[in-house]
């Protein structure tokens, strides 16, 4: 037992011999729960996750044994947990709609029970190596969740419990490991977050995670198991973006960290979820769906665990051969939570206060994303996808550049844009994806040979409108030729007939990989017509003006992705409305070859 | 120990008291100061060892003898003595009453940093607040619970602004009876004070004002108190009595500095522009007591005023503040250059509560789409009249020609508008067809073409 030297805000001076680094304490009289970042002989500086008001030196301290750890077991789907996986709603019926000092409640439910179905291969007698299933328990309707030996237990399984209920601290079986020691097994095990957990080997990445939004699907995929960023300036919609990934992403489990934001983001997601069905499942989305929350008003120390937290939760479904997608909101506060601590150590800063270990830290966390093969031998993916709030908007800050050099996808959302209203702000010049060509071949095979060609000439239409309107701000639109009036147009067209998407548009909130495609073969068919007519002499002036230009910016929000078939009915309508035009030119000129009516 | 007097100042400093041979003293826990001449001051255990405190003193440690000074420990952090009677009195920045009547006798006295809000303890904020001012309801409508600052620029209007809001605020269809404000002013000027006070005499609420001031000539440091004081006072009313709560705070920008102050007297690692790193989390503390509760009535909504230095958006003040509030109304020096008032520049304006508070069980149906052509329409007409800067307004088309037309009159109609007026959101919403008509039906996208037959004047 040791005891408080010194108080000074969450950091505590201790009389603590014979602790470690990153062991957890508890501190004083209300029993406080924090990690030694520090020691020096027999005294050791730790880091309280709660507010230290009240606590005087001269109180009991005493080392608990273990580094921050989860507990992973049934009972965490639809929950919300704090930064140290507290359980928010038990500690709400527990100490009322304000968190309390010092309340420990325990993460997983000890009351509730849980059906457990044993794996039949399981025979007493038989070896048992870490990962492996010892069998399932159905969750929610949609989620089997997978009773995992812990990884470090290898042995001969003595006993399994039979088909039947348990809670998770009841015993369910009984290993003999190779020293002869016994090992009890339970529903639930423990694992100190800041270890990865192991898996048999990487696998390549092969599909794209399909989140329902054009601009990320279409134009900046990112694949199951790979790394994504949002940076962006407030307000430019990271958090909105990050919300419509985890309502519409096509994973089978999502966790939503809150790192230092809002309150009421998460109780939008609380209060959604429930509501709304996961378009593959036809299940309530909130039964896939888990949070752990540290918003901005709770204490910071917790906040920088809190990352670790939701990446060990991750990993735990993953190796129950799930694929699954972590959202960080936002990585930026977990890095100036690292740089306070840093800097409460007096640790010397490189950039903007931040330690020199901030990019290695960076790479390790986002090195947890990626797709493997389980140890149990079922493959499973941790896909990471984190918000970057850079001061000022401004890219160049040391957060968002490490971030850039480490993730494969940059979904770069532009405050120009925001603010003209153009959403997702997603800056299609700005971002970039280095897994178009592995999508590709996703695309061509489940939903159309053309996608990647498609994609490329909607692109090069984007950068050279981004020329030509460069042209018109100088001398303004009478210097263009008509082809080029015309493809300022059907830049326009692109993108607000596609890469405009509102979160709020119900018909359009989610856009599924067929209709994506639709749409922009479809607003490209037309940019190709109206380019035959006006290589035919057509003014721009004239296509400008067609009515169907409004008709196709309507288009997404008319119909559903379950309503394909009337899209596919107006799209089918698209030469109809070239027709008188084509007529009246076609006749008045025949330039030879060029533009002939087609089909 | 509370009654224990020490005369054991090692040192004064800065703001900073060393006392030495205190042990046990409680962290954070709330100090009186007696000086030579008999001075009260109070401050702040904000680090305590075995042999030694350091205290925090919120009038500063000018003039301190450390022979002739007598501390005692309270043993307890900063309260504040609640009660129905707060309505209609003024307190200082610490919450000490200054309007000369008694002080506010309660056994309920609480701790003025609160405790955080468990977040599944929390009320999503959707309904909506008709402030009766168009750029605010129309396009970045305020709902209840929810914290939207004010960001604005020296010389601009924005206590006009923020005391307009305060009259006219009120919910669509319910009475004005359960609604209060608490309002809060740190480094203000007399002045300013008085024009507020004076607002709210003559609209007739005064009864209903819980006031919390600390003046520009008045302690820096106390100022770290005010809002937390001023929140703990509207946690009281909206969550113990049911009031709905409007609080204003002004000026947020004057906090900061006096929080950077007190840093590098602590000796914190600057961040950015000398504040301290932990501004981001200082301000969420504050802001995020906003908000609603589940199974309560009340509300605090939250209308934080800030200036921003130089005009400077992207200044830490006004950039972390709008990365922790619901939104931002941006007072603009070019709008009230050509006298509009409210001078709101509508594009990096935001409200992100507005998509849940509008539409069809809550303003009109066609609400959210007329914002959002709204700021669209004006988007490209700014970018003609950018354009008409140029290449001159001859050589416009007649579409950009409609364009500039609607900017014009948008800002004239829309925008502007009377100190005293007060428009419902439907004759705000009529207005924005009246406008909207000047433009083609082709023109308008982000309306169904039902609306557009339904409200759209014009003939193309
Ligand atoms: N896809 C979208 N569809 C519709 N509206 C959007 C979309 N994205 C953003 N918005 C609008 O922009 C607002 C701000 O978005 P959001 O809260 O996601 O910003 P943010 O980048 O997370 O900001 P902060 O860094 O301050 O948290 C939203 O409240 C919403 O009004
Ligand atoms: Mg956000």
């Amino acid at each position: 037992m040791g005891k408080i030297l010194e108080i000074n805000g969450p950091l505590v001076k201790l009389e603590l011999p014979q602790t470690v680094l990153g062991e957890q304490v508890r501190v004083g009289r209300m029993g406080l729960i924090g990690e030694v970042i520090g020691r020096a002989g027999d005294t050791a500086l730790a880091q309280l996750y709660e507010d230290t008001t009240g606590l005087r030196p001269g109180e009991d301290a005493e080392g608990l044994g273990w580094p921050l750890s989860v507990e992973l077991g049934p009972g965490l789907l639809g929950g919300i947990f704090d930064g140290v996986q507290r359980p928010l709603q038990a500690m709400r019926e527990r100490s009322g709609d304000r968190i309390a000092h010092g309340v420990a409640v325990a993460s997983l439910s000890r009351t509730q029970r849980w059906h457990f179905v044993p794996e039949p291969a399981r025979r007493a007698g038989t070896r048992l190596a870490g990962g492996d299933v010892l069998g399932f328990v159905q969750e929610t309707e949609s989620i089997r969740h997978r009773i995992l030996t812990p990884p470090q237990i290898e042995g001969e399984l003595l006993e399994l419990a039979p088909e039947g209920d348990h809670s998770v601290e009841e015993v369910i079986g009984r290993v003999r490991l190779a020293d002869g020691r016994i090992e009890k097994l339970h529903l639930f095990h423990r694992w100190p977050v800041r270890t990865p957990r192991p898996f048999r080997q990487r696998d390549h990445a092969v599909a794209p995670l399909i989140t329902g939004q054009r601009i990320l699907d279409t134009f900046y995929p990112l694949l199951k198991g790979g790394k994504a960023a949002i940076p962006g300036p407030f307000g430019a919609g990271k958090t909105m973006l990050q919300h419509q990934v985890a309502r519409w992403c096509d994973a089978q489990i999502v966790i939503y960290v809150g790192c230092g934001e809002r309150g009421n983001e998460l109780t939008d997601i609380l209060e959604s979820m429930p509501e709304l069905k996961d378009p593959y499942t036809g299940r309530s989305l909130m039964e896939r769906t888990l949070l752990v929350a540290n918003t901005s008003n709770m204490p910071v120390v917790a906040r920088e665990a809190s990352i670790y937290v939701g990446i060990t939760l991750a990993e735990y479904f993953r190796d129950q051969g799930y694929d699954v997608v972590m959202v960080a909101d936002s990585t930026s506060r977990w890095a100036e939570a690292l740089r306070e601590v840093s800097g409460r150590l007096g640790q010397m800063p490189v950039e903007e206060g931040y330690p020199a270990y901030l990019g290695s830290r960076l790479a390790a966390f986002y090195e947890r994303a990626g797709r493997v093969e389980t140890l149990a031998g079922d493959h499973g993916s941790v896909t990471l996808i984190g918000a970057v709030s850079p001061p000022g908007g401004d890219f160049s800050e040391p957060v968002t550049s490490h971030t850039k050099e480490i993730v494969q996808t940059f979904w770069a959302l532009s405050k120009e844009l925001a603010d003209a209203r153009h959403y997702p702000a997603v800056d299609w010049l700005e971002s970039f994806s280095g897994d178009v060509n592995s999508a590709a071949k996703w695309w061509a095979e489940h939903v159309h040979p053309n996608w990647q060609a498609a994609r490329a000439a909607a692109l090069g239409l984007l950068a050279e409108s981004e020329e030509l309107q460069r042209v018109v701000n100088l001398v303004g639109v009478e210097a263009l030729s008509s082809e080029q009036r015309w493809a300022l147009e059907s830049a326009r067209l692109i993108k607000e007939g596609l890469l405009q998407q509102a979160a709020t548009d119900e018909a359009d909130s989610f856009a599924s990989p067929e209709k994506q495609y639709a749409l922009l073969a479809a607003l490209l068919e037309i940019h190709r017509r109206g380019m035959d007519l006006v290589q035919l002499g057509a003014p721009a002036q004239r296509l400008i003006q067609m009515p169907l230009l409004a008709q196709a910016r309507r288009w997404k929000s008319q119909h559903g992705s379950d309503d394909l078939a009337g899209l596919q009915a107006k799209i089918a309508a698209v030469p109809q409305a070239f027709e008188p035009l084509l007529l009246e030119y076609a006749s008045t000129r025949q330039p030879a070859g060029a533009g002939e009516a087609r089909p | 120990m509370r009654n224990v007097e020490f005369r054991t100042a090692a040192s004064a400093q800065g703001g900073l008291v060393v006392m030495a041979g205190v042990a046990g003293v409680a962290a954070g826990s709330r100090v009186q100061l007696r000086d030579h001449a008999g001075r009260v001051r109070s401050g702040l255990v904000i680090r305590s060892a075995a042999d030694n405190v350091v205290v925090e003193v919120f009038e500063g440690t000018d003039e301190i003898d450390l022979e002739r000074t007598w501390v005692r420990f309270l043993g307890e952090p900063f309260r504040l003595p609640v009660s129905r009677d707060i309505l209609g009195r003024v307190f200082n920045g610490s919450g000490q009453p200054t309007d000369g009547r008694p002080p506010i006798i309660s056994a309920d006295r609480r701790d003025i940093n609160g405790e955080p809000l468990n977040p599944s303890a929390r009320a999503y904020p959707r309904e909506f607040i008709q402030t009766g001012i168009s750029a605010i309801d129309g396009m970045n409508s305020l709902t209840r619970g929810q914290k939207l600052p004010i960001f604005s620029g020296g010389g601009l209007p924005h206590n006009r602004v923020a005391a307009q809001i305060v009259r006219q605020a009120k919910l669509l269809g319910e009475e004005a009876a359960d609604f209060v404000v608490v309002f809060a002013a740190f480094g203000a000027s007399h002045a300013d004070a008085r024009f507020f006070q004076e607002s709210f005499e003559e609209s007739g609420v005064l009864n209903k004002v819980v006031m919390f001031l600390n003046l520009a000539d008045e302690p820096v440091i106390e100022r770290l108190l005010t809002p937390r004081a001023a929140l703990t006072a509207a946690e009281y009313l909206a969550f113990d009595l049911d009031y709905h709560v409007l609080v204003v705070m002004t000026d947020m920008t004057a906090y900061a500095e006096a929080l950077r102050e007190v840093a590098v007297l602590r000796g914190d690692v600057p961040a950015r522009k000398g504040y301290p790193g932990y501004l981001y989390s200082d301000l969420a503390e504050i802001y995020e007591r906003a908000g609603r509760i589940k199974n309560r009535r009340g509300s605090i909504t939250l209308i934080p005023v800030l200036s921003m230095p130089s005009d400077d958006i992207t200044h830490p003040i006004p950039d972390l503040t709008g990365y922790i509030t619901e939104g931002q109304i941006v007072l603009g020096r070019e709008l009230s250059g050509e006298g509009v008032y409210p001078p709101v520049t509508v594009l990096p304006s935001l409200s992100r509560l507005m998509k849940d508070g509008i539409g069809k069980n809550f303003t009109r149906e066609d609400h959210p789409h007329v914002a959002s052509q709204l700021f669209a329409s004006y988007a490209k007409a700014l970018e003609v009249r950018g354009l008409a800067a140029i290449i001159g307004a001859e050589e416009l088309s007649d579409a950009d020609r409609h364009a500039l037309a609607f900017a014009d009159a948008f800002e004239r109609r829309f925008i502007n508008q009377g100190e005293d007026e007060d428009r419902s959101i439907h004759e705000t919403l009529n207005l924005a067809w009246d406008l909207l008509s000047m433009l083609p039906k082709d023109a308008l996208t982000r309306v169904s073409e039902e609306q557009l037959a339904k409200y759209h004047k014009g003939t193309a």
